[in-house]
């Protein structure tokens, strides 16, 4: 009983490497490269078996523009700081490549005021973009559906509605947003204030929808299939084609507890389906910001979508700040 | 070590006492806990000022034990009443030198605020701080900087307590002395100088924010919103007032999201000086809207521009007064001040303590009123 309650996989299998199919003439295996090994450490968390892998022409391009865009990013971060490694590492955090102030509109700027942010850009998309087709090319010759390749490309849709729609749209590069860890963070708060809070965007409601609906539901089927791993739960697909214990068992929980259960097949249509719409429900909104709607709070007021107060605020009742730090006579 | 028998008997009797062990622990724990938090009380307990209505969620929380201890600087106020003027006392103006904004007081009273005045800024070097220690027949001298500064200081001063009462006064009488700065040092704590750009090989927005500094108080937001706002008097504005507007963000007055992050940067900076959050001056929802902020707003916003007005009609102009170790580092300006100043992280300096009861000569920039 006791192996079904782990935090991590307790079964390991290692043996031979395991090197797939090859069913296109010898080419799949000639690009596939790497020698196998074996690793406990990933077997905890997943297949124990690394490599091979078959990165291709779109793989080698990816990585290197990625990497560019990576060490440009780094560079300049190097430069902010006067190449010291210390200060570098001191305020990591804090440092950003910034995008183009507002005076350089969509014209390429000076290197040391936004135009590095431009040409790195330029790297970063062309990376993301070979990624994406290698997606659609891994799954074409695996015979697979593109379901992994239109997912990654709604992740796509909300980067490139940030990076590039959005400013092209708006006129201006300076509303792309930073390469920094606590910038981009400020970047974000900032956009929400600016445009009169986000809150109040209809399609960012929708994206928090789906964002939590995606949480709600990878820990309902995670926690599903755990639980009928005793019964060989875990093996979907035998349980989509012949369907057996752990998959009714499953059902009928559900079933049981809320009236309705999803299928084995359908659960995975569910989260396809909420984990895509997340990122473009918030793209849509993020492209609507500045370039139709410039106060959603105002906005959402002027649709009933928020309520207006009546002013009768009541200060006189809150209380004076001499009773808060206790020094009322 | 133990009788023989109990050793045979464990042998025959294996038992696992680890797992119920766990469980009684975990339970016996859990039970000291509750027990504990019931009998002594939460050890980190807050308390709230409600500054908003019902169900909007604002308010200001505090460590209760932050709230108990009061502001230890004021126990460094003095009991000090004025000496009510005689009728045909002679004035200072007349008895000493070279005495350009305190005329108008008695002997007395003059020497009484002067005495303050070493308390306040110098209690270590005394009156030859300004005056310096070539006896007192050369205290009419300007020969000292300290001394220059000092008189424009009291000017500033009776200029908050006339002209900023306003801010200064809103809640009930409190003023200011040199004390709700100086705090018996001689610079004042939690001034300002102007930063520059604070990245390297960078210029424009690029060059100006993302380091952890005093001024972006360790954000990564702009270094120089305190520059901007409270010295150069840009307009502090991040939102359209409309749904639709027709502008460019950042063109033509448009604010663009780099006014709404070094707005952040004044605003965080503003927040930490007064030991509050956003919700003491704004209904976050809808930070711009002037029908929803609280009335600390506008108190707010008259220090703001009185800070402004500090800066640049009296902090400045001084600048070519000060020796060079009083100038800032970078760029070699005058020391300027803002919110943090006088607050010191509290809603208000001192905790509202009134400290002008006792200064009329500070309350005025006229002849002081002793209400006779």
């Amino acid at each position: 009983m006791a192996e079904y309650q782990n935090i991590f996989t307790q079964v390991q299998v290692q043996g031979t490497p395991e090197w797939g199919m090859d069913d296109t003439g010898g080419r799949l295996s000639e690009e596939r490269a790497g020698k196998p090994f074996f690793s406990k450490l990933a077997g905890w968390i997943g297949n124990a078996q690394i490599g091979p892998i078959n990165l291709g022409m779109l793989g080698v391009v990816s990585l290197l523009t990625g990497t560019l865009w990576f060490v440009i990013v780094g560079f300049n971060m190097l430069a902010q700081v006067g190449w010291s490694i210390p200060e570098f590492l001191r305020q990591g955090f804090w440092l950003a490549l910034e995008p183009p102030g507002p005076e350089h509109g969509l014209s390429i700027p000076p290197l040391d005021e936004g135009g590095w942010y431009i040409i790195s850009s330029f790297f970063l998309l062309v990376s993301v973009l070979a990624w994406w087709a290698r997606s659609y090319q891994l799954a074409v010759s695996h015979k697979m559906g593109k379901h992994v390749f239109w997912a990654f490309g709604s992740a796509i849709w909300l980067f490139l509605v940030l990076g590039l729609f959005r400013p092209v749209l708006m006129g201006s590069w300076s509303e792309a947003v930073p390469y920094g860890i606590f910038p981009h963070l400020d970047w974000t708060t900032a956009f929400s204030i600016r445009y009169g809070n986000l809150y109040y965007n209809p399609f960012h409601c929708l994206s928090i929808v789906f964002l939590y609906g995606s949480v709600l539901l990878f820990a309902m089927h995670g926690a599903t299939i755990l639980a009928v791993t005793r019964f060989g739960g875990d093996r979907e697909l035998e349980q989509i084609v012949d369907r057996g214990t752990a998959s009714e068992r499953a059902a009928l929980f559900w079933r049981w507890t809320m009236g309705f259960n999803a299928t084995m097949e359908g659960i995975h249509r569910w989260a396809w389906w909420f984990a895509v719409l997340t990122p473009i429900t918030g793209g849509i909104g993020i492209l609507l910001t500045g370039t139709v709607v410039d106060n959603w709070f105002i906005w959402a007021q002027e649709h009933n979508f928020a309520p207006m107060y009546d002013g009768s605020y009541g200060y006189e009742a809150y209380g004076s700040y001499e009773a808060f730090i206790g020094q009322e006579d | 070590m133990f009788p023989k028998w109990f050793d045979k008997w464990n042998r025959e009797n294996p038992t696992n006492i680890y797992g119920p062990a766990v469980i009684i622990g975990v339970i016996g724990a859990a039970v000291f806990t509750a027990t504990m938090l019931v009998a002594w009380g939460q050890p980190f307990a807050t308390n709230s000022m409600q500054t908003g209505p019902r169900g909007t969620g604002m308010s200001v929380p505090e460590f209760k034990a932050d709230l108990a201890a009061p502001d230890p600087d004021i126990e460094l106020l003095l009991e000090d009443p004025p000496y009510p003027p005689e009728a045909d006392e002679e004035l200072a103006g007349d008895i000493y030198q070279n005495v350009q904004v305190l005329g108008d007081l008695t002997d007395a009273n003059f020497n009484r605020l002067m005495a303050a005045m070493t308390r306040w800024v110098s209690p270590d070097q005394g009156c030859a701080y300004c005056h310096g220690d070539g006896g007192i027949e050369t205290y009419g001298e300007d020969k000292h900087y300290t001394k220059v500064v000092a008189r424009r200081m009291i000017q500033m001063t009776q200029n908050i307590n006339e002209g900023w009462d306003a801010h200064v006064n809103a809640n009930k009488e409190v003023g200011v002395t040199c004390m709700t700065c100086h705090r018996g040092q001689n610079v004042p704590s939690d001034i300002w100088f102007k930063l520059g750009d604070v990245n390297e090989a960078m210029s424009g927005w690029s060059a100006n924010q993302n380091r952890a500094t005093v001024q972006s108080q360790s954000t990564s937001l702009p270094s120089d919103a305190l520059e901007k706002y409270l010295l150069d008097g840009e307009v502090i504005g991040v939102h359209d007032l409309e749904s639709r507007v027709a502008g460019v963000p950042g063109e033509d007055g448009y604010p663009g999201i780099q006014q709404a992050e070094r707005t952040y940067s004044l605003m965080n900076y503003v927040s930490n000086s007064l030991g509050v959050n956003c919700l003491f001056c704004h209904n976050s929802r809808a930070f711009y809207d002037g029908s929803q902020v609280t009335p600390q707003w506008a108190t707010e916003s008259l220090g703001i521009q009185m800070v402004l007005e500090l800066n640049n009609d009296y902090l400045v102009p001084l600048k070519d007064e000060y020796p060079p170790e009083r100038l800032g580092p970078v760029h070699q300006d005058a020391p300027k001040a803002a919110c943090k100043t006088c607050h010191k992280g509290y809603q208000q300096p001192l905790q509202g303590t009134n400290v002008i009861k006792d200064w009329p000569e500070l309350a005025t920039t006229g002849a002081p009123d002793y209400g006779d």
